[in-house]
């Protein structure tokens, strides 16, 4: 699947891989030890976050489940 | 005002496979509409649960009769996010999907919460609830009424493209379920809130020239 900032695919697949393995392996088997892909998280991030900047995606400022609690009120 | 839709559904796979599929389900045969697909934030939190935010692009398909109601410049492209919330030892997860683009046009948002399903424990049963609004003047009920045909449909498509993921992930040929017999009803329960929603917006138009 391609990424939204067309250079960052090849880093996309590879921290993918990497969380996906973690994912099954430890993660859902209630494995604590520390996610070992934040290096390659990382070098992706950079890479999307200027790809939204560039494309004016408006992703800031909405809170993590933030619409969730808007119905509450209607 | 605001369509309410929920329904419930299952998938044949164990909640392990499940959550592990809801992160590689891009792409598959029945989701050429989603263009791209990025984990643009996620975190384990204290009590171990993963949260994540994911940013879908979508090929936005405006309806002809909408067409001439729309801006005529606009995007053709849909910008949606995805939160959700895994919890590995409660054996759920929960998700909130809404469009971030074209909000005023249509908003809708989906909340879906995974969990193991009560009467079979190696399957897992989603139940899914949708809302869906429309700001524009005179048209919000004909945009709503597509809105929810549109989603209704969706949703078979979502069921299976994950089957389809599920079963190669496990090395099976992807075969016919039960969701293709659902296709069918939903498929006739979308015409028939087209058609619906064609007559709302042509009263629409109509009390425009009066």
């Amino acid at each position: 699947m391609n990424s939204v900032g067309e250079g960052c695919t090849e880093l996309k697949r590879e921290y993918d891989q990497c969380f996906n393995r973690w994912f099954a392996e430890k993660f859902l088997k209630g494995d604590r030890s520390a996610d070992p892909c934040s290096e390659l998280f990382l070098k992706y991030h950079t890479c999307v976050q200027k790809a939204i900047k560039e494309k004016d995606i408006p992703i800031e400022g909405v809170e993590f489940m933030g619409p969730n609690r808007e119905k509450a009120d209607s | 005002m605001v369509k309410y839709f929920s329904c419930a559904g299952f998938l044949k796979s164990s909640w392990d496979q499940v959550f592990l599929a809801f992160w590689q389900r891009y792409p598959n045969p029945y989701s050429n509409h989603v263009l791209t697909e990025d984990i643009i934030f996620r975190e384990v939190t204290p009590d171990n649960c993963l949260i994540s935010r994911r940013l879908l692009t979508k090929t936005s398909r405006a309806p002809r009769w909408a067409e001439k109601f729309l801006p005529a410049h606009m995007a053709r492209k849909a910008y949606i996010i995805e939160d959700s919330v895994v919890d590995p030892r409660g054996r759920t997860m929960t998700t909130l999907t809404w469009n971030i683009s074209h909000a005023r046009v249509m908003s809708i948002e989906e909340r879906c919460v995974y969990r193991v399903n009560p009467d079979n424990n190696s399957w897992t049963e989603i139940k899914r609830e949708a809302w869906i609004s429309s700001k524009l003047y005179g048209l919000s009920r004909a945009i709503q009424e597509f809105g929810l045909a549109r989603f209704k449909s969706s949703v078979t498509k979502t069921m299976k493209g994950f089957e389809y993921v599920l079963a190669k992930m496990q090395g099976e040929m992807p075969t016919r379920t039960l969701a293709e017999t659902a296709t069918v009803k939903a498929r006739e329960t979308a015409l028939a809130a087209k058609e619906k929603a064609k007559d709302l917006a042509s009263q629409a138009q109509k009390k425009q020239y009066v």
